[in-house]
């Protein structure tokens, strides 16, 4: 069977099986359809969670970054992961003890104030689409490269699957999907990662490869690794930076608060039976994910050694050692004809030289070859895991199998999202603030209509995906980490933090994050009118506009406390209130609602 | 209300000590330290190239699962779990 079939066949077979469940997994009440009615197992729990968490950037960029930025990915290693020992201590078992159903019904609450409701509403709304549409493009981008269809066609496919079984099912029906999705997207990732592990060091499990010695000589892989990339110029793996160190401390404490802010995420919480399982439901999502992020690393540093030693066959300098253009392996041709890859011969002589050009010590050895530049002009990140199996030279059902891979992790969280939106508008806008006198069976129609049209908005999006797609990323981390978060933590563990304090903390916190990515990446990531370049030598302390959410979070943890220490301190039920959460005990009261 | 602060109390020392560990072995290890660990090698990895991408992580889950046993038996100790 050719490689098109094959991947027909899994993607088919992985799609029947969500539509399937979602038959199954049906939402009768708003409870079942906003917190799966409360009634899903911690360690099931904690494989949705990480199927919604992982991404199509988890599944296909993070290698590719870790592939290229060697010791500097490991901001996104530990951002992404410790997120989450922030949530289980700081959030979870307190906001599923108070037992409602939106992040930004428990922030109108603890605050007593609609405004505060509000402004949460805008900021979950703002961080989720932002993601959302990254998923589309995901689905879209790996329709059109394995299953031949054109990108609209995929994204067409894509939107009618989560339409079938987010409106249908709800967070039932989300939740069990995920959890398919989970076994189908880590089986994908770890299955390739296994046989290349074996393949370049002889151990099959891909987080000791990382650390034996070549299966062909006594070398370890990191050596010959930083060996290989060193001697083309190129910045020794394990040692190469991101900015400053200031700079990683930042970024890296940006993703885990903003990850432990994301309102997709903290719902999940809500979908437990008791607070006892909030606290291990994070437990068991971070094993999940770490499944995926420990095996990361090796997949990035062996994809990298099999790419370099795909083009520089033999000793540098040796001139048979560079790969003829015209012998190039056929992954090679078929990502050149997606553009992700280009090649230029530049000095003309068929053979291919990759190599760090803009290394000034390298360049005399690089010109007494007879090399004029580095040739491989365009070597997309992304394209690092979905080409690595054919790299490995892997059998096609491993190719198909990533492709299903890729697929399910966008979908998943897709869904996730969607849902987090919906529900902040029919139960959040609608039934609070503005149709209090709706019934549940109105509201559980508003939140299917919602679903729907949230659908419609991700896809528009993806279909015309605003130039400013890749930037925003930013701005969703930054909301998260800079708004959402501070304003939940404090709202535990500080009884004296009001409402005005808790709003102008928010809008401080946001104000200043937006503020610092607009002036470095534009207003509203318009091209030219970055007021401050986006250059390192005018960010403030060399922080990049990725990692300033960790510093607007700071800013809204100080305002937050400086208004409430100067203004009235809150009504004493609200202060029972939050004595109340604080214990587990009546947990099962709460949930009445 | 006593009863609940001395909850409140041991529950926020517990938190503390875990968030130090989280704090040190990825900040202190991974990345400010990062380049005096690295002298010790693991494998052909420097320890603080390790930590940052492995160990932490590891780490981090074992902090979760210590704090959810701790706090199942804090709750029982002063009363407060659920039914």
């Amino acid at each position: 069977m050719d490689l098109q079939t094959i991947t027909y066949l899994f993607v088919g077979a992985t799609f029947a099986l969500y539509i399937g469940i979602a038959f199954w997994a049906r939402a009768a009440t708003t409870g079942e359809f906003y917190v799966a009615g409360k009634g899903i197992h911690p360690v099931a729990n904690g494989m949705a969670t990480a199927a919604d968490w992982m991404s199509a950037a988890s599944f296909i960029s993070m290698a590719g970054l870790i592939a290229f930025n060697g010791y500097g990915a490991s901001v996104f290693l530990m951002g992404w992961t410790g997120g989450y020992v922030l949530l289980a201590l700081l959030l979870a078992p307190y906001l599923r003890k108070f037992g409602k159903f939106t992040v930004p019904e428990f922030i109108g609450e603890r605050y007593y104030s609609r405004t505060a409701r509000i402004v949460a509403v805008i900021c979950l709304i703002l961080a989720s689409i932002t993601y959302v549409i990254g998923q589309m493009k995901g689905i879209g981008v790996a329709f059109s490269r394995f299953l031949e269809t054109d990108y609209d066609t995929g994204l067409y496919i894509g939107m009618g699957i989560v339409f079938i079984y987010s409106v249908m099912g709800g967070m039932k029906g989300i939740t069990y999907t995920q959890i398919a999705q989970y076994c189908v997207l880590i089986f994908a990732y770890t299955v390739p990662a296994v046989f290349i592990s074996l393949n370049i060091t002889g151990n099959p499990v891909p987080q000791l490869g990382i650390l034996s010695t070549m299966a062909d000589s006594s070398t370890y892989m990191m050596d010959k690794l930083n060996m290989v990339v060193s001697e083309l110029g190129f910045n020794e793996y394990t040692t190469q930076v991101m900015g400053s160190k200031l700079n990683m401390f930042a970024y890296t404490l940006s993703l885990m608060i903003g990850t432990a802010g994301l309102p997709h995420v903290i719902i999940r919480f809500f979908t437990v039976p008791k607070v006892k399982d909030a606290r291990s439901t994070a437990g068991w999502a971070l094993v999940f994910i770490a499944i995926l992020y420990t095996t990361a690393p090796a997949v990035g540093s062996m994809a990298r050694l099999n790419f370099m030693n795909t083009i520089q066959t033999g000793p540098v300098g040796e001139v048979n050692a560079n790969i003829e253009y015209e012998k190039r392996p056929q992954w090679f041709k078929n990502w050149e004809s997606t553009g992700l890859l280009k090649f230029e011969d530049k000095n003309g002589d068929g053979r291919i030289q990759y190599y760090n050009d803009k290394n000034k010590d390298f360049e005399e050895k690089a010109n007494s070859y007879g090399w004029k530049g580095n040739e491989m002009v365009k070597v997309d990140r992304d394209i690092m895991v979905l080409a690595n199996p054919e790299i490995a030279k892997l059998p096609n059902w491993v190719i198909a199998l990533v492709v299903a891979g890729g697929l399910a992790a966008a979908l998943s969280t897709a869904a996730g999202l969607l849902l987090a939106i919906a529900s902040s508008i029919s139960h959040d806008l609608l039934k609070g603030i503005f149709m209090p006198e709706i019934s549940e069976s109105q509201e559980l129609m508003a939140g299917r209509v919602a679903m729907a049209g949230a659908i419609a908005m991700a896809g528009y999006f993806g279909l015309h995906p605003p130039d400013f797609a890749a930037g925003t990323v930013a701005i969703a981390f930054g909301l998260a980490a800079s708004s959402i978060f501070p304003a939940l933590m404090m709202g535990i563990f500080n009884k004296k933090v009001n409402r005005a304090g808790a709003v102008s903390g928010m809008i401080a916190g946001i104000g200043i994050t937006m503020l610092y990515v607009f002036q470095h990446k534009g207003i509203m990531f318009i091209p030219g009118t970055s007021f401050l370049g986006d250059m390192s030598p005018s960010w403030f302390f060399g922080i990049s506009p990725n990692a300033f959410g960790a510093v607007g979070a700071l800013v809204n943890f100080a305002v937050a406390i400086g208004i409430s220490k100067v203004t009235a301190a809150p009504p004493e039920h609200i202060q029972h209130l939050v004595e109340d959460i604080r214990v587990p005990k009546g947990a099962a009261a709460a949930a009445e609602h | 209300m006593n009863n609940n602060s001395g909850y409140w109390k041991e529950n926020l020392r517990l938190v503390s000590v875990l968030l130090i560990i989280w704090f040190v072995v990825s900040y202190l290890f991974g990345i400010i330290l990062v380049d005096t660990l690295n002298k010790i090698s693991l494998g052909g990895v420097g320890l603080g190239f390790w930590f940052a991408q492995q160990g932490s992580i590891y780490t981090f889950l074992v902090l979760i699962f210590v704090y959810a046993k701790k706090m199942n038996k804090l709750d029982r100790k002063y009363d407060v779990h659920e039914d």
